[in-house]
């Protein structure tokens, strides 16, 4: 007899998820990209690549680099502005029955606003995802990512204006997430989705030289979940709003590992890159797990860690 | 496009350090186009984690392997080991699984030009072959300048010539055909066959040689290009060159796996030099 089949469904701040696997933004570009590989219904949300009010070039190349299971990048945020992206985008994004969770980011704090408010003017947005943790822009990003009150500054400034779930996305390049965690909580986070990539660099000792123009990038892939999944413990226990843990998940069982740990839901970054239908595989996976281990709903795995 | 889970046909070295890599891919021949590449993961595992782009280099239909079975459509790779992942490629073997994504990118465009030229340097001989057949196919003739630091760069000489394509060989050493850059042979090329076309790929400073005696005779250009990639379907932005009005305050890049790789010289922006070659 065949057994019946699990509830993957997932609830972050009122936004219904069918599972909990999204990619992580800027590995996904606008969603369409990956509409030959991959069946973007058979996804928790999509995530758009981070927009800012205006277009943006981005960094010098080479902007990437792979090391050790991982891969960094320098790609610097370059995206088509808000105006192009509600112009160009949407129209495919409001096609989809998936929730779409839109990432975005400024140089200063009007700008985030801003953004924020031409946001909230989009119905085929379902969420959005705010970045104050790029670790490859000088102005801006970081700033906002590394200090608590900068942080409160920002988030509180966005949650005014914004009448869609907010999400705040954490860098891991602090000396304790939970300050940070519990400073966007505070101003009015309603997720935490943590981590962005940890600041690394590579040179090359033939040429003797930098591997990226840039010089640092953001280290990402495998080689960062043990440290992603070390935070994304800390976080959960920090707060009460939900958090989505993003960091070096490949396969179903990197996923399965957030989620016992208390993650709601993940985000899926560099294995997109690597293999496009990474994540339709990553829920084949949980799924089948959940049926194997008698597991009828997603939620009673997640945070069942045994301490 | 898709991504296939598939097998290795042949893996084998035709000079120091080149291997030449048939995988069965069903589909290839009817849809990859002259200057597509593929993305080739050689490893299921983290290590090393990124795929690797490849130029094809052909398409065909081998005969089935026993009656009854279908005919087995593959697409070959000609490869030079360089760092990490090429040189675990060069360890596989007939049956060894790879996963394959593509055919992707926008390749060559033949256009109606009297006088096709094919200026390649080293690896990037490789995409040049297929848009060889394409054009051999249409009756024309077509002319191949094929560039290497020695004759070991020198790839698929025998097979260019078996398509009927006139070869012309420049090597750095003179250990295969002339001493010197391919270049020198464009520029004698041109004053002959003035309203070609040329087609080319290989290392920078050779593309931008080429750009540059391209431009002063007022030929038109089509170049592939070479780039670090880690998606190849356009998503991570991680491939993009300058494209012509490309300015500091104002960007526009172009994406090298998804607008390219081969491009119109005139849509990017070059060295005003005219490169290092």
């Amino acid at each position: 007899m065949s057994q019946p089949t699990p509830s993957l469904a997932v609830e972050l701040a009122g936004l219904a998820l069918r599972n909990p696997v999204m990619p992580a933004s800027g590995t996904f570009g606008y969603g369409q990209e990956f509409a030959p590989y991959l069946d973007l219904e058979k996804i928790g949300a999509v995530m758009t690549k981070g927009i800012s009010l205006r277009p943006k070039a981005g960094n010098p190349t080479p902007r990437i680099a792979e090391t050790s299971s991982g891969m960094l990048n320098a790609i610097g945020l370059q995206n088509v502005g808000i105006d192009a992206f509600i112009r160009d985008k949407v129209p495919y994004l409001q096609t989809l029955n998936t929730p779409v969770i839109v990432n975005f980011f400024g140089n200063q704090l009007h700008e985030y606003i801003e953004v924020a408010e031409k946001l909230s003017d989009i119905e085929a947005v379902d969420a959005v995802e705010l970045n104050i943790s790029c670790p490859n822009v000088k102005q801006g990003g970081i700033v906002f990512g590394t200090e608590p009150c900068a942080a409160a500054e920002v988030v509180s400034g966005v949650r005014e204006k914004l009448n869609k779930p907010l999400i705040v996305k954490l860098t891991p390049n602090v000396t304790d997430i939970t300050v940070m965690a519990r400073a966007v909580e505070e101003s009015g986070a309603d997720v935490i989705s943590c981590v962005n990539t940890l600041t690394g660099m590579a040179v090359d000792i033939e040429k003797q030289c930098l591997h990226l123009a840039n010089g640092t990038g953001g280290l990402s892939g495998p080689a960062i979940k043990p440290v992603a999944l070390r935070m994304v413990y800390q976080v959960v226990r920090a707060v009460s709003v939900p958090v989505i843990g993003i960091g070096g998940i490949m396969t179903a069982k990197d996923a399965l590992e957030f989620l016992l740990v208390g993650a709601t839901a993940v985000q899926v970054g560099t294995a997109n890159l690597v293999n496009p239908g990474a994540m339709s595989e990553i829920v084949d996976g949980i799924e089948q797990f959940c049926r194997d281990k008698g597991i009828d709903d997603i939620n009673q795995w997640i945070g069942s860690l045994q301490e | 496009m898709q991504n296939l889970k598939t097998v290795i046909l042949h893996n084998r070295e035709i000079a120091p350090g080149y291997y030449r890599m048939a995988i069965l891919a069903p589909g290839y021949p009817q849809t990859a186009k002259a200057g597509q590449f593929v993305m080739l993961r050689v490893q299921l595992q983290a290590q090393p984690l990124l795929r690797r782009p490849f130029g094809i280099f052909k398409t065909g239909t081998l005969p089935p392997e026993c009656s009854g079975m279908p005919p087995r459509e593959f697409v070959e790779l000609v490869y030079k080991v360089v760092g990490s992942g090429t040189e675990l490629m060069a360890t596989l073997q007939r049956g060894d699984q790879v996963e394959l994504l593509g055919p992707l990118g926008e390749g060559f465009v033949a256009t109606e030009d009297e006088n096709p030229i094919l200026v390649g340097g080293g690896i990037g001989l490789v995409p040049l072959f297929k848009l060889a057949e394409d054009l051999c196919r249409q009756g024309r003739k077509v002319r191949l300048l094929m560039g290497g630091r020695t004759r070991d760069d020198i790839l698929g000489i025998t097979e260019f010539e078996r398509l009927g394509v006139e070869t012309y060989v420049s090597t750095d050493d003179g250990s295969l055909g002339e001493e010197g850059l391919v270049t020198a042979v464009l520029e004698r090329k041109l004053a002959k066959y003035p309203g070609a076309q040329v087609y080319a790929c290989g290392p920078t400073p050779m593309l931008n040689a080429v750009h540059a005696i391209c431009a002063t005779h007022s030929t038109p250009l089509q170049v592939s290009l070479e780039a670090l990639m880690a998606c190849g379907v356009g998503a991570c932005l991680g491939c993009v060159v300058p494209g012509k009005e490309h300015r500091e305050d104002e960007p526009d890049y172009l994406c090298t796996c998804r607008q390219g790789p081969v491009f119109d010289a005139e849509l990017l922006q070059w060295p005003e030099s005219g490169g290092a070659a």
